[in-house]
């Protein structure tokens, strides 16, 4: 397999984990207002993700840092096209990460009800900006010969963009209130499965007519399967939560997330960035990719320490 | 693009670089020496038993924690800052630069998040060697992101290991280790983490000071505070002259690769042989007309070459050379007159004051060692000054460092091979542009006014009592929410 090729999955494949985890505590962030209804409570709902939503953010550090390196043209166009989504979900990701770090830091409620404000919006402006910005980029948008981006902030706000937001929004508040039921106990665990199945329903609407739009764009045979075990994986969730079977519920929508976007980029593939407005200026594994010395370097040290940093 | 346009973003985007980036290493130093000190803390609690060194540790511990979180979420907006105001850059430089980076990202940040996410709910869980044993993770996880984001910049520097492709018009890898062991990272890297260790030693030092000599400390406590002045005392100053010894090294590869910043270091317009050193200089604001100056002779030149006698060069001889090799300055346009030379006032202050205010903080570990020998506790207003400026002198010293460095480079954003001015992105738009720097620069004072008043708030409350860290080997003994309250 070429190298592009290689590196172009580990980018998908820290995306698929920066999302299947990340995504819950998007999720879990977002329903701090909806389903706690007490300081105590308030912390026991933050307590389920406070060790571990940093570890989950550095996937997309590390997401942003592999594409620097390895598709160097990719990560410019990107990041200086969709350049305000991008320095609002820098914003939002850092007023989140504070609030997790401060709140506890003043026994006061005024200050902490201004930093579960910051988680709110903290994990809900990012759970629907991903998703838009991931709907265009598998869309494409206007590209010129230069590879430079040349549309606005507006382009991006397009009807499949929007849906790709809404999808991921819904699929991370499922995913989020299912990892608060395994999490719990007592009121809010059954409050919290609850919500999940109601959410979870109208989750399976808009992601299948996200994905089937998808499919249709610019789909394959390969991406369409990923589409169903997706939905299948999702019902099957939302199935587990209405059996009570919390585990196996969190497990779908782990497995309906991180099959949607593998979908999502076996679509992509062999573009990066596809344009809208003339194929031959599309960023693709090939055009956008460093030389073969670096990604061969790249790949030494991904082989040698990956593990060691995993262990 | 218009032209005036044009040079409206690149303002905006270097102001953007300078206030993030000085901003984030305010944090970062601190975090990569205070790792070091509280380890050590906690190593000394495990090998001694004693109670004030676990007291020590839990005290700085969260300290550190506060600092670390303003670390690491402002480090997030350095990774994504180049693909979007740099776009140029990024595409001209990816193939080097990005390696260095996204290394950095799977080491380091794993290492960091990992260990210090097992440091902080470890406590009643882990045997208490392997505890200690986290914070010394975490430590060489920063040095690992510091070595990696140095070697990075240090290739800004002098670039190394490379070849231009015409055909797709790129800077190319060729030889990694040439960029690893580049050797202008063999004497950044020294520096800067001497630096570290010297800002992580302040700040114990200043910290514990303070608390020793305030009236509304407990007697009982000074001791435990005394030790941790001694111990921040003797790694500041040890730090600092490691930071004057590896300041000088640099200082004579700097003059050997980018002759033009020492020049622009000391506002030498004329080569002389031997070169003096001027310690303070009134002059014009563009900084060519001295009118007053207190100069001690040969120093310069002991600086640049290591011989009192050698020969230091001068901007406008240097500028007549980068001419001719460059041909005329793609950026002068921007940079005039004053093509191929940095902004002079700029470097010549920022030198002395990185300088001056490193030796005045070493000097003030050195007295401060002194004045509290054989349990001596000094008293007076003017320790209370020294003990609150003792954490922010370094801060500001390691600020006017980096300031120094990267705008005694300009025009230069790659040294001989790219301008700032052709790096920016040229998609982005003025109002966007400015739109962030605005919100971010807003969002950063917020954050500092938050994060000071925590430190605060905390210094003053001193270290908790001793509380006997529960035995891991009996297990989880309550089922309270975990013990570290978010």
């Amino acid at each position: 397999m070429e190298l592009t090729t290689v590196w172009f999955s580990l980018i998908a494949v820290l995306w698929i984990g920066y999302f299947c985890l990340e995504g819950f505590d998007f999720g879990v962030g977002m329903l701090l207002p909806v389903l706690s209804r007490s300081e105590t409570e308030r912390r026991v709902v933050i307590n389920t993700i406070g060790p571990v939503w940093d570890g989950n953010e550095v996937w997309v550090l590390v997401a942003g840092g592999a594409t620097f390196a390895a598709f160097p043209e990719w990560y410019a166009t990107l990041f200086s096209g969709f350049y305000l989504p991008l320095l609002v979900i820098l914003v939002a990701l850092i007023v989140r990460g504070l609030a997790f770090e401060y709140r506890a830091k003043q026994d006061d409620a005024r200050w902490r009800a201004r930093w579960d404000k910051a988680i709110f919006f903290g994990s809900l402006v990012p759970a629907v900006l991903w998703g838009v910005a991931f709907a265009n980029i598998v869309r494409g948008v206007p590209i010129d010969a230069n590879k430079e981006y040349i549309g606005n902030t507006l382009t991006l706000l397009n009807p499949f963009g929007l849906l790709g937001g809404v999808t991921t929004l819904m699929l991370f508040l499922t995913h989020g209130a299912l990892f608060l039921a395994l999490k719990t106990d007592g009121d809010i665990r059954h409050r919290a499965r609850a919500l999940a199945i109601k959410l979870g329903v109208g989750t399976a609407v808009v992601a299948v007519v996200f994905l089937t739009w998808t499919q249709a764009i610019t789909g394959s045979i390969a991406s369409a399967a990923f589409f169903v075990l997706a939905a299948v994986a999702l019902l099957g969730g939302i199935y587990a939560a209405f059996r009570t079977r919390e585990g196996w519920a969190f497990i779908g929508t782990f497995a309906a997330i991180a099959f949607a976007v593998t979908g999502l980029f076996v679509a992509l593939f062999p573009d990066v960035m596809p344009s809208t407005i003339d194929a031959a200026n599309s960023l693709t594994t090939t055009n956008a990719a460093a030389t073969s010395y670096t990604l061969k370097i790249m790949t030494w040290v991904a082989v040698l320490f990956t593990p060691i940093v995993l262990l | 693009m218009p032209w005036r346009q044009s040079v409206d973003l690149l303002d905006i985007a270097r102001w953007q670089f300078g206030i993030i980036t000085v901003y984030h290493f305010m944090f970062v130093p601190i975090t990569i020496g205070m790792s070091a000190i509280i380890a050590g803390f906690e190593t000394m609690w495990v090998r001694t038993g004693k109670e004030q060194y676990l007291r020590l540790t839990k005290f700085f511990g969260k300290l550190f924690l506060i600092n670390f979180a303003i670390g690491v979420v402002t480090g997030i907006v350095q990774e994504f800052q180049f693909g979007m105001n740099w776009s140029d850059y990024s595409r001209f430089v990816g193939d080097i630069f990005g390696a260095p980076l996204a290394i950095e990202g799977l080491l380091a940040f794993f290492l960091e998040s990992t260990f210090l996410g097992l440091w902080i709910f470890g406590w009643d869980k882990l045997p208490r060697a392997l505890h200690a044993a986290c914070m010394w993770i975490v430590h060489v996880g920063t040095l690992l992101s510091a070595y990696f984001i140095l070697a990075a910049n240090s290739w800004m520097q002098n670039p190394v290991g490379f070849r231009f492709n015409p055909d797709t018009g790129r800077a190319e890898l060729t030889d990694f280790a040439a960029v690893m062991f580049n050797k202008v990272q063999m004497v950044t890297f020294p520096h800067t983490v001497t630096a570290c260790y010297m800002t992580g030693g302040a700040f114990v030092l200043g910290v514990a000071f303070w608390l020793m000599i305030r009236k509304k400390t407990p007697d009982a406590d000074r001791a435990m505070y005394r030790k941790a002045v001694r111990i921040g005392a003797a790694v500041t100053l040890v730090a600092g002259l490691g930071v004057a010894f590896t300041g000088d090294l640099q200082g004579k590869v700097m003059t050997e690769v980018q002759p033009m910043k020492m020049a622009a270091a000391e506002a030498l317009y004329d080569t002389e042989k031997p070169a003096a050193f001027s310690l303070f200089t009134v002059g014009s604001l563009d900084g060519s007309e001295e009118k007053f100056s207190i100069k001690v002779p040969k120093v310069l030149s002991f600086l640049a070459t290591g011989s009192f006698d050698g020969e230091v060069r001068g901007i406008n001889q240097l500028r007549e050379e980068y001419k001719a090799r460059y041909g005329q300055d793609p950026g002068a346009k921007y940079y005039s007159p004053g093509d191929y030379t940095p902004v002079i006032p700029i470097t010549y202050w920022t030198f002395r004051l990185m300088i001056g205010l490193g030796l005045f903080v070493a000097g003030a570990a050195g007295l401060i060692l002194w004045v509290t020998r054989r349990s001596r506790v000094p008293g007076g207003r003017g320790w209370v000054w020294l003990a609150v400026s003792l954490p922010l002198l370094p801060v500001a010293a390691n600020s006017f460092g980096w300031i120094f460095t990267e705008m005694g480079r300009q025009p230069w954003a790659v040294f001989g091979l790219m301008t700032t001015a052709t790096a920016v992105s040229p998609g982005v738009s003025v109002g966007e542009a400015l739109t962030s720097v605005i919100t971010l620069t807003l969002l950063y004072a917020v954050l500092a006014v938050i994060e000071v008043g925590l430190m605060l708030k905390y210094v003053r409350r001193g270290a908790d009592e001793f509380v006997e860290p529960p035995d891991p080997k009996l297990g989880q003994q309550s089922d309270e929410p975990l013990a570290f309250a978010y």
